[in-house]
């Protein structure tokens, strides 16, 4: 579909990709983007450890809380980020208009990924593995790294690769949040809308070619990990 | 035991600065002016328009994409055909791409220019920049909803009762509406409130597609939008504040289904 508005020739759209502020926003999403799958892959793994391991009251209404993400708009997410963490903040903390801005609405719409990725498997998990590893002198840490993350790994890779590719897209918590200013705040999604809006329909369909080959490399890479996860099923 | 201790501090205390704390801030800004200031946001013309803008896309994108999401998985489940693989791991193409980029792909096919637009536009019917435009848009981003609840439930239970129905001499669509359909409805009924949830949410997408025309093609989050980059923040925060009822109503929803779920099988 889209490919068919670079039919103005290959030299059109290599020159719509390669100009300047193009290259910074896509720099910028892939950059940020692996940053917070990351992130989501500690603290997925983290949250997911604590959810099926430990117990304390309120803890299904916790559990029950990581799949708001998903529920909720993306731009009442960036705007209730901004309420918090914006100008008019009450904590005095202002990081609206900043690549931090970016970072933290990407960590909130994609939280439930590794969450929900992690959590089956770790229920799974044989426990006495790790309690034959624990008599047998095994550090806390070094049973956690030497027996459960290996059965863990994969989980939170195909997690982490759902953020990601859920992070190179969004557009709507970023929107508000970041300022969109080109070549420092200003990635692909809000890139490609100002285009289309300015009417410069090669290099919007330029960068949406290049999101959209991004998307569909790491579709197929992720199903060999087994179907991906992108909404919690409710099993 | 200390150990454990910060550990639940830690993964309790990144959630509660992510997400509890700042959801908890926009409803302390939608009320801090008073209830009345609240209620008085939310029933402007504008913002009434756009709340029945959204209903009435949602209320057309969900059933018809409930309808689609059953046959699809249907198709896929039981029946052989080429291609079958491909379109298996297509259906989830909608979830991986950017709503930008889909509003995009429906602009130059629907568009004044594209290839179906000027068709439409010759029989006199507007899509891009027009509530069908909208509607298609939400439809897209929310085709795989259904479709992934109801196919391992298919799966899952085969189609030997199906059979037995047949042999007994019931109709294709008998066996459909006793046998089949009460084996998947709670599937898709997850899968509808899924999206229904997505629906009433959709931004990018419809952002590109529907050219944000106040009064007229404005849906509940591009209102908010156009609220907030007017500095009208009381209307902003109300209108986000409605949205995010709606979004943990249908948490809600979900978690008393999965209960139920789990506890029936499917």
């Amino acid at each position: 579909m889209v490919d068919r508005s670079l039919q103005g020739g290959t030299g059109a759209f290599w020159r719509a990709v390669s100009a300047p502020e193009a290259v910074a926003s896509l720099k910028l999403t892939f950059a940020v983007s692996l940053i917070v799958a990351l992130i989501n892959a500690v603290t997925g793994t983290l949250i997911a450890w604590v959810l099926v391991r430990d117990e304390f009251p309120g803890k299904r209404f916790v559990n029950a809380l990581i799949d708001l993400p998903f529920a909720m708009p993306t731009v009442v997410a960036g705007l209730t980020l901004l309420a918090l963490y914006g100008p008019k903040g009450p904590v005095g903390i202002d990081v609206a208009y900043t690549r931090v801005a970016i970072g933290l609405a990407l960590l909130f719409v994609t939280l439930p990924f590794v969450v929900r990725a992690v959590q089956p498997v770790l229920m799974e998990l044989d426990r006495e593995m790790e309690e034959a590893a624990r008599s047998l002198g095994a550090s806390a840490l070094t049973t956690f790294r030497r027996v459960v993350l290996p059965s863990l790994r994969p989980a939170v890779v195909a997690g982490a690769g759902l953020a990601f590719a859920r992070a190179l897209g969004e557009f709507g918590s970023i929107v508000l949040i970041s300022g969109n200013l080109p070549y420092k705040t200003e990635v692909a999604s809000v890139f490609i809308f100002g285009r289309i809006e300015t009417g410069d329909v090669t290099a919007a369909a330029a960068v949406s070619v290049v999101l959209l080959a991004a998307s569909v490399l790491l579709l197929a890479a992720l199903s060999r990990l087994g179907r991906p996860r992108w909404v919690d099923d409710g099993r | 035991m200390a150990a454990r201790r910060s550990l639940r501090f830690a993964a309790l205390g990144y959630l509660g600065l992510l997400l509890a704390a700042p959801v908890g801030m926009v409803f302390y800004r939608a009320f801090e002016h008073g209830l009345g200031r609240f209620f008085h946001a939310l029933t402007t013309p504008g913002a009434e328009h756009a709340l029945y803008l959204t209903l009435l896309v949602t209320a057309i994108a969900v059933p018809a994409n409930a309808a689609f999401g059953i046959g699809t998985a249907l198709l896929l489940a039981r029946r052989r055909f080429r291609g079958q693989g491909v379109l298996d791991r297509m259906i989830d193409l909608p979830f991986a791409i950017s709503p930008i980029v889909v509003g995009l792909a429906l602009v130059l096919v629907y568009g004044q220019d594209g290839w179906l637009g000027s068709t439409f536009a010759g029989a006199g019917i507007q899509i891009i920049f027009s509530t069908p435009g909208i509607v298609l848009a939400t439809i897209f981003v929310s085709l795989p909803f259904v479709v992934r609840e109801v196919l391992p439930v298919l799966r899952e239970i085969g189609d030997e009762q199906e059979q037995a129905a047949a042999t007994l001499g019931a109709s294709r669509w008998q066996a459909f509406w006793r046998i089949t359909l009460p084996a998947i409805r709670p599937a898709v009924i997850y899968g509808v409130v899924l999206s229904t949830a997505r629906a009433l949410g959709e931004f990018g997408a419809v952002s590109v597609v529907s050219g944000r025309l106040e009064g007229e093609t404005e849906t509940l989050t591009l209102y908010v939008q156009n609220r907030f980059d007017g500095f009208d923040l009381t209307a902003a925060y109300a209108t986000a504040v409605l949205l995010a009822v709606l979004g943990i109503g249908v948490l809600v929803a979900l978690t008393v289904l999965s209960r139920r779920r789990s506890q029936h099988g499917y």
